[in-house]
């Protein structure tokens, strides 16, 4: 015997020992693929029962209480102008590692535009830009999918690290992004990495202190697109 | 990893003169309680979220056999491959056959306790296969050539002035001079040596905190991005993960990671908490191009529909240790395993024998700390209690503990003679006291009041009490 047959059999057979009512193995079957297909939502927090602007107000909240910093603009016009400022303030090139998403298309120059890498990190890079596919109220959680579009190395391999949020797809909790990951992907389906960022990467592996920069970013700056 | 854990008396004794490790546990003393106990506060519905992580658990437990085959099922329709391995042993060899496929010489590794449950380092290094630990604290002890002395925060017992001995000791391509003062530096140090390592190395292992069985997906959570590095950039990821790992749904993937961080470091969410599904797409331009999952079982299956079958349901958060007094007190060294505190006092015996940590289960105070904090409402000193039953059961327990003991029994079921026996003690014991009514030194029990002083029983006894308040009453 195999060792999956025989573990699934020792299950099994604990398992049996412990019933007190008794349930066939078909019921038990259809008790786990009507959970998996139903997926019931549990207890959610209700400190995102806002209105849709202060859901925004409450999410740049919780993105800075990571460590992280978040600024709201009008359009992706003036998203590129914020990221060439972030950019000056921090000291740091023109020089932006980016994906193919086409969002990204719509950003807008001042002066000058900052010159694009297109494509995946590897490990080079002090500057890059990537686009949320969903942002998460709750705790100021980023959902990034991967894909040519925006390459999952961007999010952890450069020491900066930008991501524009969509207004449009900001929500309430994790369920709503799962929800709005089933009908992108279909049932049961995921792209082949999700990365929930919430700050930026830090260690207190060091007599318990917070030091922020581990392995991943150093920094990390949300851009909210709040297109009225 | 060896097993100590018969030397706990020992191991306990050192750590409580280890004047260094005494310091570096008041990090744990001070830091993990206030920060869950805020974490607690700033979520209302916190203690109604540990509840339904509780019934989830316990409902996959129920059908964990089903939700392990379609979980499967969903890892090889993205692409991955599930292999499954009975124990340590069996564990290792599939690890090993795939670092020989793929050729690899390096490889990095995810913070994985199930790793250092089968001992994985040891035996790739013995097979001329380079591990190399990420995270940070696994990185410094195993430089050190340590274990974990925490299941979340695996350098806890060191302090710094350790750290920067140990990085000049190994990193000795940088001048010896340089400055080390601060904490920063490093990690700034360990962070560009690991870098290195990450985009070279042919293979990364990661363990999982949990596996979904709706989407065949693996979900690790990280502060650092060490794991997420570990599982995106060699060419072959392998997840190493137990059957217990296993969760519904995504949607119940949220419901218990909402506890998970809050019990373990007081955060709301871990910076990074990544769901890996199968390799990378035929459109992804980055991502491992083979995705393995070995699945281990290593006596997990056997505490099913036992009285440890509740241990199953714990999320490897850390909060009973942290919260332990005994914990506290020696660190997790002196447990002489892979798992430390009121956990690992229930989870050691049932996964190497009650005979090799008989002592855990005995190392508790019984304060019920472990199980109040718990995300996952795990009785812990209801089973630390049926440990030991089944050690007396098992003829482990020395003999002179046995006979008096059974003596004991014996006089407790001869209610006369118990009452006579006790309350002549009892005055005994109050003439000995004297004046201070404390006694500072027992006969035959030196043990207890070394380190105690016991208080003097007064007034009557307890059935002298009652007796008279009966008369009262009629």
């Amino acid at each position: 015997m195999s060792s999956r047959e025989q573990i699934l059999k020792k299950i099994k057979g604990s398992l049996r020992k412990t019933q007190t009512v008794h349930t066939s193995d078909e019921q038990r079957n259809q008790a786990v693929l009507a959970r998996i297909n139903q997926h019931p939502r549990g207890i959610i927090p209700a400190r995102t029962s806002l209105s849709r602007q202060d859901l925004l107000y409450h999410f740049c909240e919780k993105v800075k209480a990571s460590e992280a910093s978040c600024k709201i603009v009008e359009s992706y016009e003036k998203a590129g102008i914020e990221i060439q400022k972030f950019l000056r303030q921090h000291n740091l090139p023109q020089l932006v590692r980016i994906g193919t998403d086409q969002r990204l298309n719509k950003l807008g120059w001042e002066n000058e535009p900052p010159q694009l890498l297109i494509g995946p990190s590897d490990g080079q890079d002090l500057v890059c830009v990537s686009h949320a596919q969903y942002g998460v109220s709750e705790t100021g959680t980023l959902v990034m999918t991967s894909g040519p579009e925006n390459p999952t190395t961007l999010n952890f391999l450069p020491e900066t690290h930008i991501i524009l949020l969509n207004k449009k797809n900001l929500q309430e909790s994790y369920e709503d992004s799962w929800a709005a990951l089933r009908q992108r992907y279909g049932k049961e389906k995921l792209p082949r990495t999700v990365n929930m960022i919430t700050g930026p990467s830090r260690s207190a592996d060091i007599e318990q202190t917070l030091i922020l920069g581990a392995h991943g970013p150093l920094r990390l700056h949300v851009i909210v697109i709040d297109g009225k | 990893m060896k097993v100590s854990s018969s030397n706990f008396k020992s191991n306990a004794r050192q750590a409580l003169d280890d004047k260094q490790l005494q310091s570096a546990l008041n990090h744990v003393r001070n830091n993990f309680i206030s920060k869950r106990s805020k974490a607690r506060l700033d979520l209302p519905e916190f203690d109604a979220l540990r509840d339904n992580a509780r019934a989830i658990k316990d409902h996959t437990l129920e059908h964990l056999d089903f939700y392990l085959e379609h979980y499967e099922r969903k890892v090889v329709e993205s692409g991955g491959k599930v292999h499954w391995a009975a124990d340590a042993v069996e564990a290792r060899g599939i690890i090993m056959d795939i670092c020989r496929k793929t050729n690899a010489k390096t490889v990095t590794k995810g913070k994985s306790m199930i790793s250092e449950e089968i001992s994985l380092n040891e035996f790739l290094a013995a097979n001329s296969i380079i591990p190399v630990e990420t995270d940070l604290g696994e990185y410094i002890i195993q430089l050190r050539g340590e274990n974990p002395s925490h299941i979340i925060a695996p350098a806890v017992h060191l302090n710094i002035d350790q750290v920067r001995d140990e990085f000049r000791k190994a990193h000795t391509h940088l001048s010896p001079n340089r400055p080390m003062n601060e904490p920063e530096t490093l990690l700034g140090e360990a962070r560009e040596i690991l870098r290195g390592k990450f985009l070279t190395a042919e293979l990364g292992i990661t363990g999982a905190n949990f596996l979904v069985a709706e989407t065949g997906s693996s979900l690790i959570v990280t502060n650092e991005g060490n794991g997420d590095l570990t599982q995106i950039l060699p060419r072959v990821h392998v997840v190493l993960a137990s059957i217990d790992k296993i969760v519904p749904t995504l949607e119940d993937l949220a419901q218990i990671t909402r506890v998970l961080a809050r019990s373990a470091t007081g955060q709301e969410i871990t910076v990074y908490s990544t769901l890996s599904t199968g390799p990378r797409r035929k459109e992804d331009e980055d991502g491992p191009e083979e995705y393995h999952v070995v699945l281990l079982d290593n006596g997990r299956s056997s505490m099913l529909g036992t009285e440890f079958s509740e241990m199953l349901r714990c999320i490897r958060c850390g909060a009973c240790m942290n919260h332990c007094p005994v914990y506290q007190a020696v660190g997790g060294h002196a447990y002489g395993w892979v798992y430390p505190g009121p956990m690992g006092a229930v989870l050691t015996p049932s996964l190497i024998g009650v005979d090799k940590a008989g002592h855990l289960p005995n190392a508790s105070t019984f304060c019920g700390r472990c199980e109040a904090v718990c995300p996952m409402r795990i009785p812990l000193p209801k089973m630390m209690r049926s440990w030991r039953e089944r050690e007396f059961e098992q003829h482990l327990v020395p003999p002179a503990h046995r006979k008096n003991l059974a003596l004991w029994a014996w006089l407790a079921k001869h209610r006369r003679l118990y009452r006579l026996t006790t309350g002549l003690a009892a005055r005994i014991l109050a003439i000995r006291g004297g004046l201070s009514k404390r006694i500072n030194k027992l006969p035959m029990a030196e043990g207890w009041t070394k380190h105690r002083i016991l208080p003097a029983p007064e007034g009557a006894t307890f059935m002298k009490l009652y007796r008279r308040r009966l008369r009262k009453g009629r």
